[in-house]
């Protein structure tokens, strides 16, 4: 079961730069695992329940609580640029 | 609306809930914190964080969905919304996709038009973002910024997004539901929805087609209206610019578009961003949620009085519809209005006084309801002694003035600035007595059926008493005294 992937698509929309080589090889391997998840999605599945998740559990809450938040320094220090106690990042909007 | 064209509107709304901790860690939900002082590793997206969700969040969106009337799904999932911007730290939403917690409701609002049954589409969990500051020449215009800088205070703020169905047809109703939903999210207590600080906000949906056309035309997101005025021109400005681009043979292009406040004009949004997809998929970070009847029986049975039944029960007592809706959007007015009323006074009087008078009288002294003395048992007071004809209506004005700026109760005001009036009738009809006595023509005339002197001899009796005398109790007294 071929299944076709614009391996182009999936890079850029995850923000990764690919070299041609990359592309090839990486799109092969997506392809695999794709075909891979058609083979189990051709499985009789009629009758059985569909599930999100393996174990019967739902919610898994906490309560409403405030806890303790860090330091700015300690994460700002790793931003390669920063203002006021801010992140400082390029402009948003391009031409 | 020009003739022959009809609009068809969509609103969504987001809402900050006002929890003490954020949605998915415990960091404080801050809006005054310093700059990036409320965040850890969960909001943060440091490698290895793991989200737990904010069960009274969950509970207050459950408060949402019953006050829209919507199903509330027994078993709702986390979707991963995945996109790239600056504001969002994981790379993607937490949000909801498929099965959101509340599905199918409705809203019923009042526009200038009549009464507009509004379809909720779905109403869903997700996170906020951080906030950005666009610095640069063009006074924080994003499109001239040359550098933004970020606070992540608000990443991660339980977010409710509110979706209707495409319901609405003019300017004034997309302003009338944003109104209403605001006082519902008020009446609720989940958020403090204030439009200004962006804690509840609107991207509307505008189309235009010629009217009868069945298929809707193509549509335009504007994107963070923070107003209710804004949201009115936004909607008005759009169905213009759509039906003058169709009519002059252009077509409108399906796109985002920001609102300017100061040119009153909505811009197309020029963004990298080339590709909307968003690739949704289940979080496998989290489990799915599950509101059990119990539960949802529990929060259905503790949702407050909402703004349309109030506003309903304030008619029924009596209030007209303009003040009874003036009332209700006033925690300081209603709860006065309900002890007044509670302790017998009239409730149209008193919604008139609210809203008319006290209202003026606040806006004059620029002062707050609640910092003043006026209760409800003042205002009862005032209404007892106003039916026992113990002081006019228009002294009325002037003792409730007076009660506002701590004069004293209605009563010791009245006594002390010589205001009642004097109803008994003994004490009037000496008064009258001597008044006909000394008009003996104008009772003569009145005995031959000529009426005209009877306003007159009312008025002398008025002064006889320094203006004092119970209108009513004179007026019967003259005619009865003058007609036999």
């Amino acid at each position: 079961m071929p299944v076709d992937i614009d391996i182009a698509k999936v890079a850029k929309l995850a923000r990764i730069a690919l070299t041609d080589d990359e592309l090839d090889q990486y799109g092969h391997q997506l392809e695999d695992i794709l075909e891979h998840a058609e083979r189990v999605q051709a499985l009789p599945t009629e009758g059985i329940e569909p599930t999100s998740h393996p174990m019967p559990m739902v919610n898994g809450f906490r309560r409403d609580e405030v806890g303790e938040c860090l330091d700015p320094d300690s994460f700002l220090s790793q931003a390669p640029d920063t203002r006021d106690g801010q992140f400082r990042v390029p402009r948003i909007l391009g031409e | 609306m020009k003739p022959g064209w009809e609009a068809v509107i969509g609103v969504e709304t987001h809402v900050e809930l006002s929890t003490r901790s954020k949605m998915f860690c415990r960091c404080p939900v801050d809006v005054d914190a310093a700059p990036n002082t409320a965040c850890c590793p969960v909001c943060l997206a440091l490698p290895g964080a793991l989200p737990v969700p904010n069960e009274q969040a969950i509970e207050d969106i459950v408060k949402i969905g019953l006050a829209l009337d919507c199903a509330i799904n027994e078993r709702s999932l986390f979707y991963r919304k995945n996109y790239f911007y600056p504001d969002l730290p994981k790379n993607y939403q937490i949000s909801q996709y498929t099965f959101p917690v509340c599905e199918h409701g409705s809203i019923e609002i009042e526009a200038e038009d009549g009464p507009v049954t509004v379809g909720i589409t779905r109403v869903h969990m997700e996170e906020d973002t951080g906030k950005s500051t666009h610095v640069g020449d063009g006074g924080g215009r994003i499109h001239d910024a040359d550098h933004t800088l970020l606070d992540f205070n608000r990443a991660g703020v339980p977010l409710v997004e509110i979706v209707t169905e495409p319901d609405l047809r003019t300017p004034e109703q997309a302003r009338a539901y944003g109104s209403e939903l605001q006082r519902i999210v008020l009446a609720l207590g989940v958020s403090d929805a204030k439009l200004e600080a962006g804690s509840m906000r609107f991207d509307v949906n505008v189309s235009v087609r010629r009217t009868g056309d069945p298929e809707f035309g193509t549509r335009t997101e504007t994107k963070n209206v923070n107003s209710l005025r804004s949201l009115q021109r936004v909607v008005a400005f759009e169905i213009d610019r759509q039906v003058e681009l169709i009519e002059a043979g252009g077509s409108v292009t399906q796109e985002t578009r920001h609102w300017n406040e100061e040119t009153a004009q909505t811009a197309a949004m020029r963004s990298k961003e080339e590709s909307e997809d968003y690739r949704y998929f289940q979080d496998p970070d989290l489990l799915p949620l599950e509101v059990s009847e119990p539960w949802r029986d529990a929060i259905l049975a503790s949702l407050p009085e909402l703004p349309a039944d109030r506003r309903a029960r304030y008619v029924e007592a009596g209030a007209d519809a303009a003040a009874a809706e003036l009332l209700a959007d006033s925690r300081g007015l209603s709860s006065r209005f309900e002890e007044a009323v509670a302790a017998g006074a009239n409730a149209r009087t008193v919604a008139i006084w609210l809203t008319g008078d006290v209202v003026a009288h606040l806006r004059r002294i620029d002062g707050d309801i609640d910092a003043t003395v006026l209760s409800g048992d003042h205002l009862a007071e005032l209404s007892a002694m106003v039916e026992a004809g113990e002081l006019s209506s228009s002294a009325a004005k002037d003792v409730l003035t007076a009660t506002i700026d701590g004069e004293g109760s209605p009563r010791d005001i009245a006594e002390a600035k010589d205001l009642m009036q004097v109803s008994d009738v003994g004490e009037i009809e000496v008064a009258v007595d001597a008044v006909l006595a000394a008009n003996a023509d104008a009772v003569a005339k009145i005995a031959d059926g000529d009426m005209k002197p009877m306003g007159f001899l009312i008025g002398q009796v008025m002064r006889e008493t320094g203006g004092k005398a119970d209108p009513k109790v004179v007026q019967q007294l003259v005619r009865a005294k003058t007609q036999g």
